[in-house]
């Protein structure tokens, strides 16, 4: 690299000498000795700088390899030497050199960049054995192995914290820059930062299966699922360049001999063509793009498998979300509790867990979770189950009926408000008499209303819900989130089917994303034109289903996913516009001797220059 | 199978596309991918012809970009 620059600038400097003494003649030499200096200059700074090259061509012309770009430059710049015009010789081969230097120094950068934002990679781990610690490659620790985090330290390996109680910076995996509270028992991702606290971790899995090389090898690999676009471009440019060419030959021929005009000035329009004639801007701008696109996103937490998925999400007019577990929490909770005048709101709840006690259905469960007390079971002296309805139970001595309202129908009473809020209600009566009622329901998460305004400030045509559960309930859900189709009541099979049925309804360009949470709705995630797993922190099912995973359990996310991918794209048709307009601009000037060598020049070099720096803004996202 | 491999000094996008297309063309691989950004190279290959093929895309490789060195990983 330095050498090269030192080529650069070494040859330069002389190539600027030749100019001046040429122009100011400081010593008044003999014109001819003059010329004789400065072509002895020019060929000078142009090996400094162009030997490399044309040494290149030479080898590569023995390799078959005709229509590579050392080749093209090499006759074009030779040719220029040709017909006398020296500065322009020099000129094309410097400048060249700098976009090389440059296009090399950009892509260094942009590698580097991506992997500091990648930057998650373990370097040891700090294994246990018979109370000392010694320090080995994360690869070498096996699974039911003793390992110790210190402060700062990355979490190596995944596996389950036996001592010890920390907090934990999980940002690089999920863009979430508050910390989380890790305590004995909880499962540890490899990946996060120990910020505090001195943990200890039984490993539970092999450096290959955690988290962190499953992260880093989907995020490597991105960039080999290319886009429609990149496939595009490369066949385009392997066209481009023997077209080119091909013109150059006609223009330095024919017209010459048609019109017996000088010969010479159509060769110098030819070799023009041949300085642009490297499609290098397109090549290499279009893929940048999309990496810098992909980085962007995986720094906010949203991990895109490849080039391709990002195109596809920027098309995505209709967005299908699973409910539970995607717009909701997808854990039942006591939502709320209404006791009436003569009892209060623990007695409601303890009386409710007693009552429940016996019974093992989801809902006596999350009871028991909210009441979280030890159940004397001395106080129960019966307990019955009416299938449908609910429970009664003697309690202390006191009958106490739990159900819905039709357990309350049954023991008489009849004029009980119904609930008309999302969930289960409960109902709570003591001995015959009505004393309040539990909601149980499964949250909205507080994200998911942001995330369906957001989908349609972004364009999103159409948001769909898909859910097994019954109609009221999806019917009160979206009363909250206001999506423009809800489909309830399905079965997996049936959520495949109704997908089906919005694919084919839907028009040819636009395209449709799932959003689920990976669990059990992988054939949906599948089907989808692009699947987007929620929450895929630590979900191996997710990660491996989808297309797209959100590490967190926001589904905002999806709006800011879909905002990177539209502007990734935008870059990306502007890069080639861009240099597509430029090049055939700069083509059709030249053919009519509009254009000289230096316009060609910056055709080629300074739009490579221009495309790559432009395709750096998808890296910076809002 | 599946193998990958990096390519190192990979410095010219125009050679990834080459490289990968040429590499497509050789008996037996079935898919091939060239990342330049990343500098990486996944193919799909037989079974059994392994080091066959290996031999012939660093033959490949030296031709159409002489700087480059491809390493297994």
């Amino acid at each position: 690299m330095k050498k090269r620059l030192i080529k650069i600038v070494i040859s330069a400097i002389i190539f600027l000498i030749a100019i001046c003494i040429g122009k100011f003649n400081f010593i008044n030499l003999d014109e001819n000795i003059l010329s004789i200096i400065q072509i002895v200059l020019y060929v000078l700074s142009y090996l400094i700088v162009g030997f490399e090259i044309v040494k290149k061509a030479v080898i590569n012309i023995f390799h078959g390899e005709l229509f590579d770009e050392n080749f093209l430059m090499s006759i074009a710049t030779i040719g220029a030497f040709a017909i006398q015009e020296f500065p322009e010789a020099v000129a094309v081969m410097l400048f060249y050199q700098v976009g090389e230097y440059f296009q090399s120094y950009a892509v260094k950068k942009s590698r580097k960049s991506i992997a500091s934002l990648m930057d998650i990679r373990p370097d040891y781990a700090n294994l246990k054995v018979n109370g000392n610690i010694e320090k080995k490659s994360p690869e070498e620790v096996k699974i039911g192995d003793t390992i110790v985090i210190k402060p700062g330290e990355k979490v190596p390996l995944d596996g389950v914290v036996i001592d010890g109680n920390s907090m934990l910076d999980t940002s690089a995996l999920t863009g979430e820059s508050v910390p989380r509270e890790i305590k004995v028992n909880d499962k540890i991702l490899s990946g996060c930062i120990n910020v505090n606290g001195v943990l200890e971790v039984k490993v539970e899995k092999e450096f290959g299966e955690s988290t962190v090389s499953k992260i880093l090898d989907l995020v490597e690999n991105a960039t080999n699922k290319k886009a429609k676009t990149e496939n595009f471009i490369t066949k385009f440019s392997k066209y481009y360049t023997p077209i080119v060419v091909f013109l150059a030959l006609l223009i330095a021929f024919i017209p010459p001999m048609v019109t017996k005009t000088d010969m010479l000035e159509w060769v110098y329009r030819a070799l023009t063509f041949l300085v642009v004639s490297c499609p290098c801007a397109l090549v290499i701008s279009v893929p940048l793009s999309f990496f810098s696109g992909i980085g962007a996103a995986s720094k906010k937490g949203i991990l895109v498998k490849g080039s391709n998925y990002l195109e596809l999400l920027s098309k995505t007019e209709i967005a299908v979300f699973d409910k539970t577990g995607t717009l909701t929490e997808g854990v039942f909770e006591v939502q709320k509790i209404a006791n009436e005048k003569e009892i209060t709101k623990e007695e409601l709840l303890e009386l409710a867990a007693y009552c429940e006690s016996y019974s093992n259905h989801p809902i006596s469960s999350s009871i028991q979770k909210a009441y979280g007390k030890e159940i004397d079971k001395n106080r129960i002296e019966d307990s019955k189950e009416f299938s449908g309805k609910g429970i009664i139970s003697k309690i202390d001595n006191k009958e106490i009926a739990c159900g819905n309202i039709k357990l309350m129908e049954t023991i008489g009473l009849k004029n009980i408000n119904q609930v008309d809020e999302i969930g289960t209600a409960v109902y709570v009566a003591i001995g015959k008499q009505y004393a309040g009622y539990i909601l149980i329901s499964d949250k909205i998460k507080e994200d998911s209303r942001k995330a369906i305004q957001e989908l349609k400030k972004v364009g999103i045509q159409k948001t769909v819900m898909l859910t097994g559960d019954n109609k009221d309930v999806a019917e009160k859900v979206n009363q909250e989130l206001k999506l423009d189709e809800v489909y309830s009541e399905l079965l997996p099979v049936d959520k495949v089917n109704k997908l089906e049925e919005l694919l084919k309804n839907k028009n040819e360009d636009t395209k449709l994303a799932f959003i689920g949470d990976g669990i059990n709705d992988a054939p949906v995630l599948a089907r989808a034109d692009i699947g987007i797993a929620m929450g895929g922190l630590g979900s191996d099912a997710a990660i491996e289903a989808a297309d797209i995973v959100i590490m967190t359990d926001e589904p905002s996310k999806i709006a800011t996913a879909i905002k990177i991918s539209r502007k990734t794209l935008k870059i990306v048709y502007q890069n080639i516009s861009f240099a597509l307009i430029v090049k055939i601009g700069v083509l059709i000037l030249s053919a009519f001797g509009l254009a000289s060598m230096w316009a060609a020049v910056f055709a080629d070099v300074g739009v490579t220059v221009l495309a790559v720096l432009n395709s750096f803004r998808a890296l910076k996202q809002n | 199978m599946k193998k990958e491999y990096r390519l190192e000094d990979l410095d010219c996008a125009n050679c990834a596309a080459k490289i990968e297309d040429a590499v497509k063309n050789i008996e037996g691989v079935k898919e091939c991918s060239v990342s330049f950004i990343t500098e990486k190279m996944i193919i799909e290959i037989e079974e059994d012809k392994e080091k066959e093929i290996e031999k012939q895309i660093k033959k490949l490789v030296k031709k159409i970009e002489p700087d480059t060195i491809l390493k297994a990983i």
